[in-house]
């Protein structure tokens, strides 16, 4: 599961893995672009489209500008009930390649409503690819596999 | 006034004398008006939208779909007929495709093993002898007797419709000439899928449906248009209306944008900031239309949507899942000869609109916002006069609820509400 990928390197990765959903759960979304590099490429898409091979999925940026424009318009323009996430990440599995480090690691999101409501939101994998920018991890791509086809009500924030 | 005509409720519904322009929360909770919707609406004298025809491009391919509550499947045979059918063995009445979609050569229940062919005819069942001379069917039993339930389907410009009618007229008459223009003028070309997902929302189906037809909130609930300054109503656009009220088409153009006074002086939320986008190529678009309309949705009754926003074609769909559920389907589109420049426009833009739509996500929730407000009060009625008190179309202003109004024109025609 750690094909050619040192040790401290593996705790780095994860480290980075688990800092990144915190920052969601935590409402720290002025932080999520900051995950990716400049040119990332960042989707939430569904197991149907993705098996399809379909390009368009539920959620879509390809620059951390992009990604800025989504948290400004969540921030400033969209409506929606107030909410938050809590994610519950599996270990990754990583290998290596010329491009970078592919991660695929399981994920369940529970969605907390203003009632109370603690449900399941999303569960599903992120497959990753993270290079080392100065010996720091960055997702140079994150594609969102939903298991299920169907939102609940809406999705605003990133997963 | 109360309505003679749904007396079967176990009280009347009481529905104001003013007509279109007030609707009694009653209707958006009364479980016996669901299920009254469901014969008079869905079984009842229209087409519904089943899926679209490139769900089933070849001989043997089916996908499953609803009319109101009742799981179809529509298929294609050997002989490219398409046909529309209740997905429930003729036997036990178990659903017979578990499946979304694929392609097969014949439709088996898995309970007995009935067996139909592609058009839902009974080909043979196991047992039917019985075993070592015991057992099996009577011997008058006769396979023609028995078959899936056929519904009458028609495939108009790529979109599939189908209804437990037998004397409706054809799609494009339903439709009526403008209605029919409009949607060949977005699909009458050859077609891909781009993505699909689905979404709950939390309320009855026709607040979806006003909602669709909501040209006023358009503007006001939906800020990110308003704050990078894309489409608002002062923009050149209008309503047109079909002859009969309840199907529409809400248009804009973009080019023609300037600043309308009303938005400065109504201090409306949408306008208190000017920002603008770090990635303004998600805007990126060009002309796909020579009559400059950049953005349009069509509503066609009662449960299909069509929009364009910029190069996103999208037709959404929905069914009812309970008196207070509904799932709504998105289904993007790209055109066979889109390059690859237009198809990564499309995707893109695709963004737009959906569960996660940055223009209009609130949709998901708006609707259930109204379903809560309205609980407990449906001895109370909506208010419904912006634009005035017609149901006729208007070129002039977006800033009215025409539309709405010609849904609930329809609406009380069908359920027998209508003097």
């Amino acid at each position: 599961m750690s094909e050619g990928i040192e040790p401290g390197t593996r705790g780095r990765i994860e480290d980075f893995l688990l800092a990144y959903a915190h920052a969601i759960d935590d409402g720290d979304l002025e932080a999520w672009p900051g995950y990716f590099t400049e040119d990332a490429v960042y989707q939430i898409t569904t197991r149907e489209n993705h098996e399809a091979g379909l390009p368009l999925g539920i959620f879509y940026c390809e620059s951390r500008a992009m990604m800025s424009d989504r948290i400004l318009a969540l921030r400033t323009a969209n409506i929606f009930e107030p909410h938050t996430y809590c994610h519950m990440l599996s270990r990754s599995a990583l290998s290596s390649n010329g491009a970078g480090i592919t991660a695929r690691t399981n994920f369940t999101v529970v969605r907390t409503m203003q009632d109370g409501a603690s449900e399941l939101f999303a569960v599903g994998k992120y497959l990753d690819r993270i290079v080392l920018e100065d010996g720091a991890p960055r997702l140079a791509e994150r594609r969102v596999i939903l298991e299920s086809r169907r939102v609940d009500v809406l999705l605003v924030f990133p997963l | 006034m109360s309505i003679a005509a749904i007396d079967e409720l176990s009280e009347p519904l009481v529905w104001p004398e003013e007509g279109v322009t007030r609707i009694p929360f009653r209707l958006f909770s009364d479980p016996e008006i669901y299920r009254l919707e469901q014969e008079r609406i869905f079984r009842g004298p229209v087409w519904n939208f089943l899926c679209l025809e490139i769900d089933i491009p070849n001989p043997g391919d089916f996908k499953t779909t609803h009319v109101g509550e009742v799981p179809i499947v529509v298929t294609r045979d050997e002989e490219g007929e398409v046909h529309g059918l209740i997905n429930r063995c003729a036997h036990k009445g178990a659903l017979v495709c578990l499946k979304e979609r694929g392609n097969a050569k014949m439709l088996t229940c898995v309970y007995h093993s009935w067996t139909y062919d592609m058009g839902g005819r009974l080909k043979g069942l196991a047992f039917r002898h019985g075993l070592r001379g015991k057992g099996g069917m009577p011997e008058d039993f006769d396979l023609a007797r028995h078959r899936m339930e056929p519904i009458r389907v028609e495939v108009f410009s790529g979109l599939v419709f189908g209804t437990f009618d037998p004397d409706m007229p054809s799609v494009e008459s339903y439709l009526g000439p403008v209605m029919s223009k409009f949607i060949r003028r977005n699909l009458d070309r050859p077609l891909h899928r781009l993505g699909m997902h689905s979404q709950i929302i939390h309320n009855n189906w026709k607040l979806y449906a006003e909602n669709l037809r909501d040209s006023y909130h358009a503007t006001l609930l939906h800020t990110f248009y308003t704050t990078f300054k894309i489409n608002r109503l002062d923009m050149d656009g209008g309503i047109i209306m079909a002859d009969d009220k309840w199907h529409h088409v809400s248009y804009a153009k973009r080019a023609t944008f300037d600043e309308a006074e009303e938005y400065q002086k109504a201090d409306v939320h949408s306008d208190q900031f000017d920002s603008k986008l770090e990635g303004p190529e998600l805007l990126d678009a060009w002309d796909e239309f020579d009559d400059g309309i950049t953005h349009s949705i069509q509503a066609v009754f009662p449960n299909l949507g069509i929009h364009f926003t910029l190069n996103s074609l999208c037709v959404r769909y929905f069914a009812p899942r309970g008196v207070d559920q509904t799932e709504l389907f998105w289904h993007y589109l790209g055109y066979d000869d889109d390059d690859e420049a237009k198809t990564a426009m499309r995707v893109m833009q695709g963004n737009l609109t959906g569960a996660a739509g940055l223009v209009s996500l609130e949709d998901g929730c708006i609707n259930e916002f109204v379903q809560r407000g309205t609980a407990g009060s449906g001895d109370r009625n909506a208010f419904i006069e912006m634009g005035g008190r017609d149901v006729e179309s208007s070129d002039a202003s977006r800033a009215t609820e025409v539309a709405i109004r010609g849904f609930w024109t329809g609406y009380r025609r069908i359920m027998g509400i209508e003097a």
